[in-house]
């Protein structure tokens, strides 16, 4: 079991065998996805036609790269776009949040705590349809009443950021309160004691502290949201982003442009995990 | 002070409230009074229960619905069973860099969007498929083999999906586990299988069930997988909601099934918490 317990060597050995079966599974898809994308083929699969970059930097049909392919620049301009504002949104919403249950006590405040967490636990797929069927509730009501068309209640991009936003918020919220429960208050009733006002005392003490953990809690917000599908799907309008875009295609039948797209979004996201993960092991 | 306090809590509050109220509480609301009106004319409706009653009287959404509350099940306790060692090794057998290199390699396959995870399952799986080919190579088999589109693939891809979020709980509840329990277990004459039965897995408790929720969820929930994965009798729940809601046009039968999928998710989280001791706030915050 632990290693100051002796085990047979057979037990040993096949625990071993069977960790290493499972980071085979983890990474197969991973592997082939990333390899195929350099095949000089039009499917990404067996046989291998030979090495070719091409498929991100091919500029002439059959192989257009992705560096070329206006309509999946497109969509992740569109991606790019929505996870910026919902991670914004989602970090400022993720400190209020933390410092409201941190610093007061108040009626059924482990109620709102349960509220807070609700969307972890609602399925993304109703998440959205609500959202849906509510906005547009609310679109055909003004409409009726003033007259207005308010063009951001319908499917399209301000819904999709609203929509991801109502369940990343809650994420944001613990990981900025992780880290708001681990300050010592004592500092900020010294900046107190020294004469600054309470906001001086949070601007100047409390923020920087907590810096690490909004940064996190946005990169994670961006994350969440670039690679989000359930709510996406029921919300987008005609600028899909990235993942609606390429799940559309893969109806169609897939070529390795998929795999091209696929990788270069494997580098970006592990490029922006390990870039917090350094950042909290400075700490 | 406490006038600014007051202010203080009332500027952190109403975000609170406005992000609750109008995103989540009031548009599930909404869902529901949807849900059960039945259109009886051109913009006219009234307050009925007939989509719910279509919802039981037909028996493929009924089917649907069961199989996939069942298959859930299945890909969670599947998801358990086969992340549980691999959990214990990282938390209690690995050490110093190992330990650590394989927490992040855990980790890895959440950094990518579950639609390249599901791609990628695709390439290997399909007819024209990396194992069709490599089993007509080595001569197992002298046609191309259809590894895609049935139950079993759509498993695969479900436990893939969400196994980061079952071994993570684990890890980080096992590690708080001192190694001398363990030897004080096999000290008083346990073996292996008692010292796992009364000992780890009692500690390991709140990891289970924290990451048997998540994963549950997020195979009901799941609309990618089964979609890409799965065959023509694996219809999935959420598959449904959106042919209603999308193709079909009819919110308001689809809106019941999102309250029926809802139902479903929330009496299944409830009751694991309510069975195993444990809370919400212990298990996701």
């Amino acid at each position: 079991m632990i290693p100051t317990i002796r085990q047979p060597r057979l037990v040993r050995y096949g625990y071993r065998a069977y960790v290493a079966l499972f980071f085979l599974y983890l990474a197969l898809p991973l592997v082939v996805v990333s390899v195929f994308a350099f095949n000089n083929s039009q499917f990404p699969s067996l046989p291998w036609e030979g090495g070719t970059l091409a498929w991100f930097f091919g500029s002439e049909r059959p192989m257009i790269g992705v560096f070329h392919e206006r309509p999946i620049l497109r969509a992740l301009g569109n991606s790019a776009f929505i996870a910026f504002f919902v991670s914004l949104m989602a970090v400022a919403l993720g400190a209020t949040n933390a410092f409201l249950f941190n610093r007061y006590d108040f009626r059924m405040k482990s109620f709102f705590y349960m509220l807070m967490l609700l969307p972890l636990v609602i399925p993304g797929i109703v998440l959205g349809i609500s959202i849906l069927v509510f906005s547009s509730t609310a679109a055909n009501g003004i409409e009726e009443t003033i007259g207005w068309d308010i063009e951001a209640l319908r499917p399209g991009l301000p819904l999709v950021i609203l929509g991801q936003f109502s369940f990343v918020t809650t994420i944001v919220t613990l990981v900025i309160s992780a880290r708001l429960h681990k300050f010592d208050r004592s500092l900020e009733e010294a900046a107190l004691n020294l004469g600054a006002s309470h906001l001086t005392a949070v601007r100047t003490v409390t923020l920087p502290f907590l810096l690490p953990a909004l940064i996190g809690g946005f990169v994670v917000a961006f994350l969440m949201s670039f690679e989000n599908f359930n709510t996406t799907l029921m919300l987008v309008g005609s600028d899909a982003p990235l993942t609606i875009a390429m799940f559309d295609r893969m109806k169609e039948g897939s070529t390795p442009l998929l795999n091209a797209v696929s990788l270069l979004l494997m580098i970006g996201s592990s490029a922006l995990a390990l870039m917090m993960i350094a950042l909290q092991r400075k700490e | 002070m406490r006038a600014g306090s007051k202010l203080g809590f009332i500027l952190l509050f109403s975000p609170l409230i406005l992000w609750l109220g109008l995103l989540i509480i009031i548009p599930h609301i909404d869902m529901f009074l949807i849900s059960i009106r039945e259109r009886v004319g051109v913009g006219k409706y009234d307050t009925s229960l007939a989509n719910y009653l279509t919802f039981f009287r037909e028996p493929l959404y009924m089917l649907t619905f069961a199989r996939t509350a069942l298959m859930s099940v299945l890909a969670t306790a599947l998801t358990l069973v086969i992340g549980f060692p691999v959990a214990f090794y990282i938390a209690k057998i690995a050490k110093g860099r190992l330990q650590s290199a394989l927490f992040l390699l855990c980790l890895v396959p959440f950094w990518v969007s579950e639609l390249v995870r599901t791609f990628g399952w695709m390439i290997l799986l399909r007819e024209t498929g990396v194992f069709s080919s490599l089993l007509q190579w080595a001569g197992l088999a002298d046609q191309p083999v259809e590894m895609l589109y049935n139950d079993v693939s759509m498993m695969v891809g479900l436990v893939y999906t969400s196994m980061l979020f079952m071994v993570v709980p684990l890890i980080t509840t096992m590690e708080s586990l001192d190694d001398s329990v363990i030897e004080a277990g096999y000290d008083l004459g346990g073996n292996g299988i008692s010292v796992m039965r009364e000992i780890v897995i009692p500690h390991a408790m709140p990891g289970i069930v924290s990451g048997s929720i998540v994963v549950f969820m997020l195979s009901l929930g799941n609309y990618l997988t089964p979609t890409m994965l799965g065959g023509k009798d694996s219809l999935w729940f959420t598959e449904l909601i959106y042919s209603q809601f999308i193709v079909r046009f009819n919110w308001e039968l689809g809106a019941a099934f999102g309250f029926m999928l809802l139902l479903l998710s929330s009496i299944i989280v409830w009751g694991t918490l309510k069975l195993s001791g444990q809370t919400l706030e212990k298990t996701m915050g």
